[in-house]
């Protein structure tokens, strides 16, 4: 008998399994939980997004769209970019549609890496950064934050990470899932770096539009950016569509070319229904995002404020629906923290540690939730401290 | 002031203290731009929005095109201080286009109802003309959707 290959690729076996997924299957067969857990919005779209996706359909927009997304969506989301982030951008050159912004973050690591070629990830963050790097032919190299520093990378701890091989900086502000935020004055000693050690960024800006404490500032509008920045956004969480699998990326014709290129033949085109509704979004949706912006600030506020009112030290997190409190003084390890919680008070929060190591000692917790169901499990995780800690 | 109000106008029973942690303000500020609110009258009253139907009350709304003609003087308004006097009459509103008041009538029964349109509204001086519409149902009142949905779901643990 022939000898038997291994089926599966030694790449993607050698993946770490997502620290989600352990929790998700306990969370599963707890449905009386109550989840703090859900990294997407709790509103859905809104209406007129929704009507002119059903609108799409009804004149029987069901066919193909160009690779790089349809052009009335490519020039509205340059207007918007000009709009809200200052940056501006050729619809027909510099930007592109895709299915989602994890697609975008994956095909720009494939669009630039050679092999070998090592990527900057600060962590704590998204859970498909590094595995994205390594599935690209890259190798990730973590880069510690810390609370001290509100969580935004410093270029110290960047300069002692970069080797020879590092290529590319990852980074993502407003941050899921610490909250944290990168003030200008920041991200510009970030683009000063990169541009000294010559790395390319790749900035996942998803959550910009949920940015609570001044305005949103883009790697790509500070000097030096734009033209070393493959900017990543999308519609699943200002627009409430994470179910229409829809983002975008913006940056250098020559890389965004190359993107168009790998999307191309791993997808041909983003959802044409999805497509067309988000010119709406784009378009006319302003108030919608302004008031569930207005309603997460709101929950943001409660959150925080009894987080540290129970004893968990939680730093403020500015953007994203977040908080990352430290839960050092209950001496539990974040998975022992989480676990004991969802089985003794049937509250859901994840481990720190599923976002990267030093991760350890926090727990996320998402408020895209209720402020009902939040004020009910923030009394309950109160209670969960005092019985542990005391 | 106006996320306050807009907080208020969702859920009339929030506390001054609920407010203060949801907007960032100290409590005693809230308190006393609350105080200032209901003195201005800007925040006129608390109200619950009630669905009767479920409640298993009776109630019959009817929707009430007046054409009247105006007075030397004061125009609309002494009619509209005339009709707003009357208990049945839930809204009054003065409009454009081809009658002059929607008044908006709250009855047991459609004959209370055609009772009071026939007795009170109609012979009013300067009325001329009245047309009734009843309310078979409510979908949305106020901003409030009075039909049931599905629970949206989501899955328990995303990234």
């Amino acid at each position: 008998m022939a000898q038997t290959r291994p089926r599966v690729s030694r790449l993607v076996d050698a993946l770490p399994p997502s620290g989600i997924r352990r929790f998700f299957e306990l969370v599963e067969k707890m449905p009386e939980a109550i989840s703090l857990g859900i990294g997407e919005p709790d509103f859905v779209t809104p209406w007129r997004v929704r009507e002119a996706g059903i609108y799409s359909l009804e004149r029987g927009h069901t066919h193909y769209t160009p690779n790089r997304g349809i052009r009335p969506l490519l020039e509205e989301l340059a207007r918007y970019l000009e709009r809200r982030f200052g940056v501006s951008y050729d619809p027909e050159t510099e930007l592109m549609i895709t299915v989602g912004g994890s697609e975008a973050i994956d095909i720009a690591l494939r669009a630039v890496l050679q092999p070998g070629d090592g990527v900057l990830i600060p962590q704590p963050c998204f859970v498909s950064y590094l595995p994205c790097a390594v599935l690209a032919g890259g190798h990730a190299i973590a880069v510690r934050t810390s609370v001290e520093h509100d969580f935004q990378v410093q270029v110290e701890d960047l300069a002692q990470a970069c080797d020879e091989s590092s290529r590319v900086l990852l980074i993502s502000y407003p941050s899921n899932p610490t909250g944290a935020t990168m003030p200008r004055g920041n991200m510009e000693a970030l683009i000063r770096f990169a541009a000294e050690r010559d790395l390319l960024l790749i900035s996942d800006e998803v959550y910009a539009e949920l940015t609570y404490d001044g305005a949103h500032v883009s790697a790509a509008a500070v000097p030096g950016g734009r033209e070393r920045t493959v900017l990543v956004g999308g519609f699943s969480k200002a627009w409430a569509m994470t179910g229409w699998r829809l983002g975008f990326a913006a940056g250098p014709a020559d890389i965004i070319e190359a993107m168009v290129k790998v999307h191309s033949y791993a997808l041909m085109c983003s959802p044409t229904t999805a497509q067309e509704a988000a010119i709406e979004a784009l378009r006319a949706c302003d108030d919608d995002v302004a008031q569930m912006r207005r309603e997460y600030n709101q929950r943001r506020r409660v959150i925080v404020s009894r987080l540290n009112a129970m004893g968990l030290t939680c730093f403020e997190p500015k953007g994203a629906f977040y908080a990352f409190p430290s839960i050092a003084n209950t001496g539990f390890t974040s998975e022992e923290f989480a676990q004991r919680l969802l089985e003794e008070e049937k509250v859901a929060v994840v481990p720190g540690t599923a976002f990267g190591e030093c991760g350890e000692g926090f727990v996320r917790c998402s408020y895209a939730t209720s402020m009902a169901l939040i004020e009910e499990a923030m009394a309950r995780m109160a209670s969960f401290v005092a019985r542990v800690a005391g | 002031m106006d996320e306050i109000l807009q907080l208020l106008s969702e859920d009339a029973r929030l506390t001054c203290k609920q407010i203060a942690e949801r907007i960032g303000r100290p409590e005693a500020e809230v308190q006393e731009i609350v105080a200032k609110l209901e003195k201005e009258k800007i925040i006129r009253r608390y109200k619950t929005v009630i669905d009767w139907e479920r409640a298993g009350v009776e109630h019959v709304f009817g929707f009430i095109e007046v054409r009247c003609a105006p007075q030397r003087g004061v125009g609309f308004d002494a009619v509209a201080e005339r009709i707003i006097e009357f208990p049945e009459v839930h809204s009054l509103y003065l409009m454009s286009g081809a009658y002059d008041f929607l008044v908006v009538v709250q009855g047991k029964t459609m004959r209370e109802i055609a009772y009071f349109v026939a007795e009170k509204l109609a012979p009013l001086d300067h009325v001329v003309g009245t047309a009734t519409h009843f309310v078979l149902r409510p979908y949305k009142v106020d901003g409030d959707i009075m039909v049931d949905r599905d629970e949206v779901k989501r899955l328990p643990v995303t990234p």
